[in-house]
């Protein structure tokens, strides 16, 4: 094991692949000279040239087509955005483009392309720059949709991500990028796409998130313990394909379940976990699912305001301590 | 605000390559005369099935602008690329696909070319190096300029050629591409196929700047305006621009002066411009009919114009019975091709 920031875990996942494989590059704002906009891509310039390393202009929608149009040739591109929240100006390439090809050309030509940088909130950046597209980018057939929150799996998954033959959408976070942890060295440390993880067990409810959602999931698996409630928490690390069966298998377990995560309920991943979960486990709920959320709203820039409109610990706690009538 | 002047009659009325296009040789002129008609017939047909309920959806029809993708293709070689619009019956035909095939997925059959789960706007062939078929106006000059970004990666002289209309001239990202292909050098002709209207739009409705060949002016890109509706003028501008970009030189824009006879798709009355106006090109430039006056006045005979004229019936008809007779796709076929 080494100890290492996800910032490294990333960049060291996207150095392997451009090693192994001479078709991939990786393109975006600022990603070469400036080293990444936050420095996910430091060193790539010096080890591997321009001319995998590549600087684009400030135009998401024009180099997303761009890189499609490579991916259609057989490259495999990693176009970063320097936040998720400036790929809406790129998300007709995406979804029309990028996800529905391979289905349009009966199976002739897709592509194989990551789109990845930080998405949800930031601190203090406010409305247009922190908004989670989680549930935008997981209800699109044809894409795969990866948002892990270890450093371990924010690795292993990047690599699996650029030598997916299909578009991923790579959510990372900002937030997290400092954090460090535990990855395992390992000359190809690669984690299937698709699978979720036990993060913690425990029998009395079951507490699902991701990315981000995942740092007030554990925080409140803590606190629930000290009332002697004890949470199973389940990062599902990817959105689409979803693993449903481990959501389902933890609940037949524990027999609640609560969703967390940075983005607005409506139409939200927790909504879909909950109806997963009312499809598969209805007989083994024993209350209904509750969802901790973003607040609906834009996310607003006092401090003490963007504090509220995100989720914390005490409300996943609040959540867990309710189902579990307590 | 002033009212909306009526669109100039002529479609090519700007010659700007100056004097007369280099001549065809015989086998060019009855290459080019047969790959046109082959488009024209094709297009006829298609919407005489759109109209028997044959073909569902929407059907833009190629008919007028044939000259434009046929001498592009007489100058392109193995491996060049070529992606468009919705209008892309005509493209595919030129790249050599299968008249079959293409008929077949207008007819949402599963020996189309997508297995009939693209449909009119969507159809690819890698054999063929054709990139589609794309239903968003405009998305195919990012896609087109990502193509030649890959010759560009690999270091071959292949060049992309990537075709949109007057009205897609006017999107955000056509300039982005314009931007980067300049930046990077890139091997692509952008080739604007103006037929002067954007649906129902008329250019001069709809465009501040008409003169599409001067739209990559501020990133340093060279354009030439082209009679779309003469074979060879087509086919030496072509050539110029691939001789461009194979020389590292960067991108290029051809506009192509050319003109749609029929509606903007099966469903447009066309009421936005008058009877005589579409009977003048059509009298005047009919871009068949000037390879065929050509062929003609050089003595040959009828007879061997009908000769043509039959085969390229006979592919045609052999295409829509196939289109009408080959099952619909399996039941399972929904859920193929998602992934892979």
């Amino acid at each position: 094991m080494v100890t290492q920031t996800i910032r490294e875990a990333l960049r060291d996942a996207m150095a392997e692949e451009m090693r192994r494989d001479a078709d991939v590059f990786v393109m975006g704002e600022e990603v070469a000279e400036y080293q990444g906009a936050y420095k996910v891509t430091q060193g790539l310039l010096q080890e591997f040239g321009a001319k995998r390393v590549i600087d684009t202009p400030i135009t998401e929608h024009g180099f997303a087509g761009v890189g499609v149009g490579a991916a259609m040739t057989g490259l495999k591109p990693i176009v970063e955005f320097m936040t998720f929240n400036f790929a809406m100006q790129a998300i007709d390439q995406i979804i029309n483009s990028a996800a529905k090809t391979l289905y349009m050309s009966g199976g002739q030509m897709g592509c194989s392309i990551v789109f990845r940088g930080p998405n949800g909130a930031a601190a203090r950046v406010a409305a247009q720059h922190s908004q989670d597209y989680s549930s935008w980018y997981s209800h699109i057939p044809g894409l795969k949709v990866v948002a892990p929150y270890s450093a371990a799996d924010a690795k292993g998954l990047l690599k699996a991500a650029i030598r997916d033959p299909n578009p991923v959408i790579f959510l990372e976070n900002e937030v997290l990028y400092g954090h460090t942890g535990e990855v395992p060295k390992l000359d190809d440390y690669v984690i299937p796409i698709g699978k979720a993880r036990i993060v913690r067990s425990g029998s009395h409810v079951t507490i699902i998130s991701w990315s981000n959602g995942m740092t007030y999931a554990l925080k409140a698996a803590d606190e629930l313990a000290k009332d002697g409630i004890e949470a199973e928490v389940i990062d599902l690390r990817t959105l689409r394909p979803m693993d449903t069966e481990t959501i389902v298998n933890s609940v037949k377990k524990t027999g609640r379940a609560v969703t967390v995560e940075e983005g607005w309920a409506q139409s939200g991943v927790g909504a879909e976990i909950a109806a997963r979960i009312m499809e598969n486990a209805f007989d083994y709920l024993d209350a209904p699912v509750a969802r901790v959320s973003g607040k609906d709203v834009p996310m607003p820039y006092a401090a003490n305001l963007e504090k509220l409109a995100l989720p914390s610990a005490a409300e996943v706690v609040e959540a867990a301590k309710a189902i579990c009538y307590r | 605000m002033a009212a909306p002047k009526k669109a100039a009659a002529g479609a090519a009325q700007d010659k700007t390559n100056g004097g007369s296009p280099p001549e065809f040789t015989r086998e060019q002129e009855l290459k080019a005369l047969r790959d046109m008609l082959l488009i024209r017939r094709f297009e006829e047909k298609a919407g005489q099935l759109y109209g028997m309920g044959a073909i569902g959806g929407f059907c833009h029809l190629y008919i007028g602008q044939e000259a434009v993708v046929v001498g592009m293709q007489m100058a392109l070689k193995q491996g060049d690329q070529v992606i468009t619009g919705y209008r892309d019956h005509g493209h595919m035909l030129a790249t050599g696909m299968d008249a079959n095939g293409v008929m077949a997925e207008l007819t949402g059959r599963r020996g189309g070319y997508s297995k009939g789960k693209g449909g009119s706007m969507h159809m690819f062939s890698k054999e063929k190096h054709f990139y589609g078929g794309h239903g968003i106006v405009g998305a195919q000059v990012s896609l087109g300029t990502g193509l030649a970004f890959a010759n560009h990666y690999r270091g071959n002289d292949n060049v992309s050629v990537s075709y949109f209309g007057d009205g897609a001239a006017n999107q955000g990202q056509v300039y982005e591409s314009f931007n980067m292909a300049e930046l990077w050098k890139l091997p692509v002709i952008y080739v604007i196929e103006n037929n002067r209207y954007a649906m129902g739009t008329a250019v001069s409705r709809a465009s501040a700047q008409q003169d599409f060949s001067k739209r990559g002016a501020s990133f340093n890109i060279p354009g030439k305006q082209v009679d779309g509706m003469d074979v060879r003028a087509v086919k030496a501008a072509a050539e110029e621009a691939a001789a461009w970009c194979r020389a590292g030189k960067g991108p290029f824009i051809l506009e192509m002066q050319t003109y749609r006879y029929r509606g903007h798709s099966m469903s447009d009355p066309a009421k936005y411009r008058t009877r005589e106006e579409v009977e003048k090109v059509r009298h005047d430039q009919d871009p068949i009919e000037q390879v065929r006056n050509r062929l003609l006045a050089a003595k040959v005979s009828e007879q061997d114009l009908k000769a043509i004229d039959a085969e390229v019936r006979d592919i045609v008809n052999a295409s829509a019975d196939f289109a009408q007779h080959d099952p619909e796709p399996d039941a399972a076929e929904l859920w193929t091709d998602v992934y892979r």
